[in-house]
């Protein structure tokens, strides 16, 4: 049986006259009915539990938040266990806290604060980068080695069949227009600079973001969960000296490397349509020999460098500022591979403008 | 203290392949008391108790809760018991009175003010008002604990089970916890079924208790903490409430 909530009015004074038990099955049920009623009452309320057996802390609240409601209430027939437990429930809603205010201005201090911490942690990498001959000791070698395998050796099947792919479906889509013209050959100079000079970086370093730098997160982010960052500053050791350097130096290693081969195995991929194009592979390697200078291939090399080590930094910054928390891992893996692809393309728009401007 | 039995342990069992954790557990739990199970590390309490609150089916035998086989538990049941897991199982991504909603939001009809004013009157029960909009990461263990309870609470089940309240907290914060277990059971009639291996703890508010013994594969003791304490003779129980090593007296 569920309670059932009656109003009369006497002489301008409300009373809510309440009959059964008050649980909080019946609370769901008067919840809206009980409190509109104490608002509209424009005063002091009479709150009739004579024919209420009994009630829980859910019923109880309900009571008490139709006194608060009405600015007051006499709560007339109450026994002593509603007694008890409207005292108790009165008593727990007086220190109940306000919900804290939200200001709109909180996510542009937010983004704020992310971009100064940001550029602190940029700055300590530099001095950690600039002090690393005096802590040889706090970088540990066997973890390099190791970085340097699991970021570049194991990549390089993936890095491969992307370039690949990549080779075979720019060099197939070129020379559909190209055909017309009667100028197939040039599909591999479009192929090859496109490759050498930006495809190659670019895809290696996304590539880099979506397997590496997410990895760095996640590995640093639970060793901020479990404590382990604070354990290795408390042991008077730099954090980022310890585990952001080693992961740097090992995508500055590795980078170069990666898209390299990228690039080569895009080249191979445009062969093979060169190929059916009725092109043999030495016209086409003479072709791509002339097409791109060393130096096209040099500004690869750099942008794969420069891109590496953001994918780098933002990854160990992410996981290192992971928060705590079951969540903290997972947002730190996610703002890792957002914020290195983001990165990467920002510095590639960089290098353009700079590359244009100084004639290379 | 003496109402009906609201868990009743019927020749329970649980065994891990060849392993037999306890066998022939039996007990009951009566309406208003709060029972503790007790014994060292290894010995079963908390396979019990997560056969208890139906998540784990024992091997053989049953747990009845509220008259409901906990080998299938149903909703109806399950929303008038609450848990306190030992860590307390928060959920990260929410505040505290979100946590504490939770429960009113799955099961009840209320409005969302409503559902807040619940919550925050049952953080308030357990000293947590000012705690309301902090998230998990940022309390201590004990006010997780406490959280967890005030989640336990937010049903007002007639039963609560407690897994290792008093681990990893600190004395006083452990006695807090204590005294806010014997209040709610004062204030709102509640029973307990409380794991433990803290001493004080289980001494301080367990009214009867069972002893499981790893040895022994099931319970070697039943009775009030405090009278097996002063009076078993059973060297197991002796080095337990002396906390030594068993020796045969």
């Amino acid at each position: 049986m569920t309670a059932a909530l009656s109003l009369t009015r006497q002489e301008g004074l409300l009373t809510l006259r309440f009959d059964g038990p008050l649980d909080l099955t019946a609370t769901a049920a008067l919840w809206v009915q009980t409190l509109d009623a104490a608002r509209r009452a424009g005063g002091k309320i009479t709150l009739d539990v004579t024919q209420v057996p009994h009630c829980d802390t859910a019923g109880a609240t309900l009571l008490a938040a139709a006194e608060t409601a009405a600015g007051g209430a006499d709560v007339v027939g109450a026994n002593s266990e509603i007694t008890a437990l409207l005292d108790l429930v009165r008593a727990a809603r007086k220190v109940a806290a306000a919900p804290a205010p939200v200001s709109r201005a909180a996510p542009l201090r937010q983004a704020a604060k992310a971009a100064v911490d940001g550029l602190a942690f940029l700055g300590e990498v530099v001095v950690a980068v600039v002090r690393a001959p005096a802590r040889r000791r706090m970088i540990p070698g066997r973890d390099l080695l190791a970085m340097t395998d699991d970021a570049g050796v194991r990549a390089i099947p993936l890095v491969l069949l992307l370039g690949f792919l990549m080779g075979l479906i720019l060099a197939f889509q070129s020379s559909i227009p190209l055909r017309r013209f009667g100028a197939e050959i040039y599909v591999v100079n479009l192929v090859t600079i496109s490759l050498v000079r930006e495809l190659g970086p670019l895809l290696a370093a996304v590539i880099l973001a979506g397997r590496t730098g997410s990895a760095f997160a996640a590995e640093l982010g639970t060793m901020v969960v479990n404590d382990e960052v604070a354990a290795i500053s408390t042991m008077g050791i730099d954090p980022v000296t310890m585990l952001v350097l080693p992961r740097l130096v090992a995508t500055l290693l590795i980078m170069p490397g990666l898209a390299l081969l990228l690039e080569m195995a895009g080249l191979g991929g445009m062969t093979l349509v060169m190929g059916t194009l009725g092109f043999p592979p030495v016209a086409v390697l003479h072709q791509a020999v002339a097409s791109a200078r060393l130096s096209d291939l040099l500004q690869g090399l750099l942008k794969a460098s420069v891109f590496g080590a953001a994918v780098a930094v933002i990854g160990c910054r992410t996981g290192l500022g992971a928060g705590l928390g079951p969540r903290a891992v997972g947002e730190a893996a996610t703002a890792a591979v957002v914020g290195g692809i983001f990165a990467t393309i920002v510095l590639d728009g960089i290098f353009t403008v700079l590359f244009y401007r100084l004639g290379l | 203290m003496s109402g009906a039995a609201l868990v009743e342990a019927q020749d329970v069992a649980q065994r891990f392949g060849d392993r037999t954790i306890f066998e022939h557990v039996r007990f009951s739990v009566l309406a208003g008391e709060i029972f503790v199970i007790l014994g060292g590390s290894g010995c079963g309490k908390s396979t019990l108790m997560r056969q208890m609150i139906g998540l784990l089916p024992p091997t053989s035998g049953r747990v009845m809760v509220l008259g409901h086989d906990m080998r299938a538990p149903d909703a109806d049941v399950l929303t008038r018991i609450g848990v306190m897991f030992q860590g307390g199982a928060l959920f990260g991504n929410k505040t505290l009175l979100e946590n504490v909603m939770l429960p009113l939001e799955m099961h009840t009809g209320l409005p969302r003010e409503a559902r807040a004013t619940l919550a925050a009157v049952k953080l308030g029960l357990v000293g947590l008002a000012d705690a309301a909009n902090l998230q998990p990461a940022e309390i201590s263990g004990g006010m997780a604990k406490r959280c967890a309870i005030a989640r336990a609470l937010a049903l007002d089940p007639p039963l609560l089970f407690l897994d290792e309240p008093a681990a990893g907290l600190d004395p006083i914060t452990s006695a807090g916890l204590d005294k806010l277990i014997l209040d709610l059971r004062a204030q709102l009639g509640i029973s307990f079924v409380v794991v433990s291996h803290e001493l004080t703890s289980i001494l301080t508010i367990g009214d009867r208790c069972i002893m499981l013994d790893r040895a022994a594969r099931g319970i070697i003791a039943t009775g009030n903490p405090r009278e097996l304490r002063d009076k078993s003779t059973d060297p197991r129980v002796r080095a337990f409430f002396r906390r030594s090593a068993p020796v045969n007296d």
